[in-house]
């Protein structure tokens, strides 16, 4: 997939996830395959780094969709980081700020694993 | 420059960002904004998407035809398929509380075209199905809810 990169980095127990390009229905998998095999390791604290996502459909809003709430039930999260004002105004449109913690770097999301177990949402 | 106003793919997923390229192609050729642009190739990016899944259950043999047409203040792109046509009535806006507690996801493709569009038609005839996306160059600002 040339127009979708994921990078991943590990921080203790927190899975960084660094995503490079457009996230669409073409895409969306790669990321799927990603929070599953996070899911089956039982590794469920995750940032998001969006710094170079450039694009962003359903399909992959979709993603943090389906996954959060078992992430969640393990304790974890998906934290989100980096986002540019276009990728932004999709996940707000769709009312994100309200259920996800987006914040402006890892260092903000890595300082709120260590304040809490979990998202107050 | 002229570019061709159409553009014809097999439905899969895989020809997304050729989509949303020639989208913009024209979409900048006719004047929109930058905002607009993107705008523009989100929606006809859900547009195709929902065809390709919906419509035509990814049977990549089928054919989706993309139109561009400069209107007076704007484009409209119409996307031509011949798979099952799709009820946009069904549609509204997702409440995304419930589908994350709910593990679900769908849904969110034709509430975004209808925000983001300034008008959505679809159209069903005897021999095919089009989805119409029309985008002004100087949209009214978005109502939040």
């Amino acid at each position: 997939m040339k127009n979708f990169q994921i990078q991943h980095r590990k921080e203790g127990d927190i899975d960084i996830l660094e995503l490079h390009g457009e996230l669409d229905a073409h895409t969306a998998s790669h990321l799927e395959e990603w929070f599953k095999k996070l899911l089956e390791l039982k590794r469920s604290s995750i940032i998001v780094n969006c710094n170079d996502l450039e694009y962003i459909a359903s399909a992959g809003l979709g993603v943090f969709m389906a996954y959060i709430e078992d992430l969640r039930e393990l304790g974890g999260d998906i934290k989100l980081t980096n986002m540019n004002g276009k990728v932004y105004d999709i996940f707000n449109l769709l009312g994100f700020p309200a259920l996800y913690d987006i914040v402006d770097d890892e260092r903000d999301a890595l300082k709120l694993y260590s304040d809490g177990p979990q998202a107050g949402k | 420059m002229e570019f061709s106003r159409n553009l014809v793919i097999n439905a899969s997923t895989d020809h997304l960002a050729e989509v949303r390229e020639f989208t913009g192609r024209h979409a900048e050729q006719a004047g929109l904004n930058r905002k607009a642009i993107s705008e523009l190739q989100l929606a006809v990016d859900e547009a195709c998407t929902n065809i390709i899944k919906h419509a035509y259950n990814y049977d990549q043999r089928q054919k989706v035809i993309i139109t561009a047409d400069p209107t007076g203040d704007g484009i409209r792109i119409t996307l031509r398929h011949e798979g099952r046509p799709f009820d946009p009535e069904l549609y509204s806006k997702p409440d995304l509380r419930q589908q994350i507690s709910r593990k679900k996801r769908g849904g969110v493709g034709v509430w975004l075209m209808e925000t983001l569009m300034d008008r959505v038609e679809f159209v069903r005839k005897a021999e095919y199905n089009e989805i119409h996306l029309i985008k002004h160059r100087q949209s009214s600002e978005r109502d939040p809810e």
